[in-house]
């Protein structure tokens, strides 16, 4: 009579491949993972609860830091929350800027997520990070040149942005888009069709379209599993729906469907990021009402009334009317939801944030169940996780 | 007032007993329904072809406290329709303690959200496959996100010792 023990393996929060703090309980039988468990919040600071005390001009910061890799896309999604409760809508010119910038931060994002999934793969084509951190370089750079950060730039402010574009900074831009689809023809040549990377991807992980929806997992993942479902073009916000672009869907749902999913959106920002770019129209970038955006500095001189508008606004804060939003925007890892309810106060009542991740990291057993260890490190890298905006 | 929308028409036919409250805000719909209703409400909103609120975005806590609220709390669940492109805000409201049915069984995905709920809020879940806390350390007291749990100046045992001694 021979019995089989099964093993419990920790695995995290302390390990290269979880990509921050996730930490997975394992239970193994040899190479086969039996069981698996998540256990999370070792990154949580409270942001919903500190948000709750906070003006809502000071709540924008915060969102830099549960996506860092992202932040863009999580300015965006606050600033129309807000935007919404407030029943505004910001000029075109700024539209256009803000999707140029969540779209960059769309590509920055995917190259993180290829290239450290690359390396988790096989230690050889950390090269291929390297690549991929390059590129991200490149963004960084126009970030910085345009709101002075690079991480977290918090450049999009609730009813129009922090600055108007500098000066050269839309042939940064052009330069970089032209440059950049060759860069992605070198990382696919690396990639797409090399025989490790399909051993260790193709049909692992794989995610049923019944279960992704079942579970709210959005963005690439839901993608990969043949689902044409982006925020984007559902319910187009910030003028998306004036932009042609594709929705790249995969067919099995697997690790390999993902990182070519991740891929081909790499392709279509730029195409979108062109086309904001040829048509960026002139004009103002804040909406002209005093009781949402801070006057001119200049005015302040000459004007009383812009003094008193500027002190309510920095001492007191916007007041929105009575009411709740729910709303979302097509972030690089999936749907960004913000939940905002206000009590006429300055500060929102409740701030509440759903983000792709949290959803990702509970179906994460279902894939892993069953296979083998070492492929355990490949779904989460096809997950693009962030542990920041999973704990919040 | 405005004209109702067709998903919260549905309902009410339906259950002509479970809606206790409308709001339309920015095109946005709340439906506030009965407690006991609301797995009933949900699993009708899922399976009824000509609504098929398949997915379960968001779910979450409110603490009506400051709001003079009756019942204090409410869970929040943000639906949405991929069939026909359409969301609906569903809602519920509970008194301290008050049991809220869970619906893991409708949407498999509610169970971390209900969990976190529950660390955040302290509102039970019947029903609930396994109600633990997910975000705070093992053995935190409290439930930070109500409206009387203080900003800070509250000691947490992260089950590390201090360094150096």
């Amino acid at each position: 009579m021979s019995q089989t023990e099964t093993m419990i393996l920790n695995m995290g929060p302390q390990h290269p491949s979880t990509h921050g703090v996730l930490r997975l309980i394992l239970e193994l039988d040899g190479e086969r993972v039996v069981s698996a468990r998540p256990d999370i919040g070792f990154l949580h600071s409270g942001i919903e609860k500190t948000g709750e005390h906070r003006t809502y001009r000071q709540v924008l910061p915060y969102t830099d830091r549960m996506d860092y890799v992202s932040a863009m896309t999580h300015n965006l999604g606050y600033v129309l929350a807000v935007e919404k409760l407030l029943g505004i809508e910001v000029p075109l010119r700024t539209q256009y800027i803000r999707v140029i910038m969540a779209e960059l931060s769309r590509i920055a994002s995917h190259l993180i997520g290829i290239g450290s999934a690359a390396l988790d793969l096989s230690g050889v084509s950390g090269v291929i990070l390297m690549y991929c951190f390059w590129e991200r370089e490149q963004v960084l750079n126009l970030f910085e040149a345009a709101s002075g950060q690079r991480m977290s730039p918090s450049y999009f402010r609730i009813g129009g942005l922090m600055a108007d574009l500098p000066e050269g900074w839309v042939e940064q831009a052009r330069a970089f888009i032209a440059e950049f689809p060759k860069r992605v023809d070198d990382i696919e040549k690396i990639l797409t069709h090399n025989p490790i990377m399909l051993d260790r991807t193709v049909g692992i992980g794989v995610l049923s379209p019944e279960d992704a929806i079942a579970y709210g997992i959005t963005g690439p993942s839901l993608r990969g599993s043949g689902v044409r479902y982006d925020v984007r073009k559902a319910m187009p916000y910030s003028g998306y729906d004036r932009f042609d672009f594709e929705v790249p869907v995969g067919k099995n749902g697997d690790v390999y469907d993902r990182y070519r999913v991740r891929v081909a959106e790499l392709r279509q920002s730029t195409h979108i990021i062109q086309q904001a770019l040829d048509d960026l129209p002139d004009g103002p970038i804040n909406v002209a009402d005093r009781k949402v955006v801070l006057p001119p500095r200049d005015e302040l001189n000459t004007s009383a009334e812009a003094l008193i508008h500027q002190f309510k606004l920095i001492t007191e804060g916007l007041h929105p009317p009575a009411g709740q939003v729910f709303m979302s925007v097509e972030a690089s890892k999936g749907e960004l939801g913000y939940y905002l309810v206000s009590d006429e106060g300055p500060r929102p009542y409740r701030f509440r944030v759903r983000t792709p991740s949290f959803a990702a990291v509970q179906v994460l057993p279902k894939l892993i169940q069953g296979g083998l260890l070492a492929d355990v490190v490949a779904v989460i890298g096809s997950l693009d996780l962030v542990m920041g905006e999973v704990d919040r | 007032m405005t004209e109702p929308t067709p998903a919260a028409e549905a309902v009410r036919q339906a259950f002509p007993e479970a809606v206790v409250e409308e709001q339309s805000f920015r095109d946005e719909t709340t439906l506030v329904v009965r407690l006991q209703a609301l797995v009933d409400v949900a699993r009708f909103l899922r399976d009824d072809p000509a609504l098929a609120f398949t997915m379960l975005k968001d779910c979450c806590g409110l603490d009506g406290l400051l709001l003079g609220q009756a019942p204090r709390f409410a869970v929040v669940y943000q639906l949405y329709s991929m069939k026909h492109n359409r969301s609906l805000r569903l809602m519920v409201r509970a008194d301290e303690g008050q049991a809220v049915p869970s619906v893991v069984p409708v949407w498999p995905g509610a169970a971390w959200y209900e969990r976190e709920a529950y660390d955040m809020f302290g509102i039970p879940f019947e029903g609930h496959p396994d109600l633990r806390r997910i975000l705070t350390p093992e053995g935190f007291e409290g439930h930070p996100l109500r409206k009387d749990f203080p900003l800070g100046d509250v000691p947490v045992d992260h089950g590390v010792p201090p360094r150096g001694e």
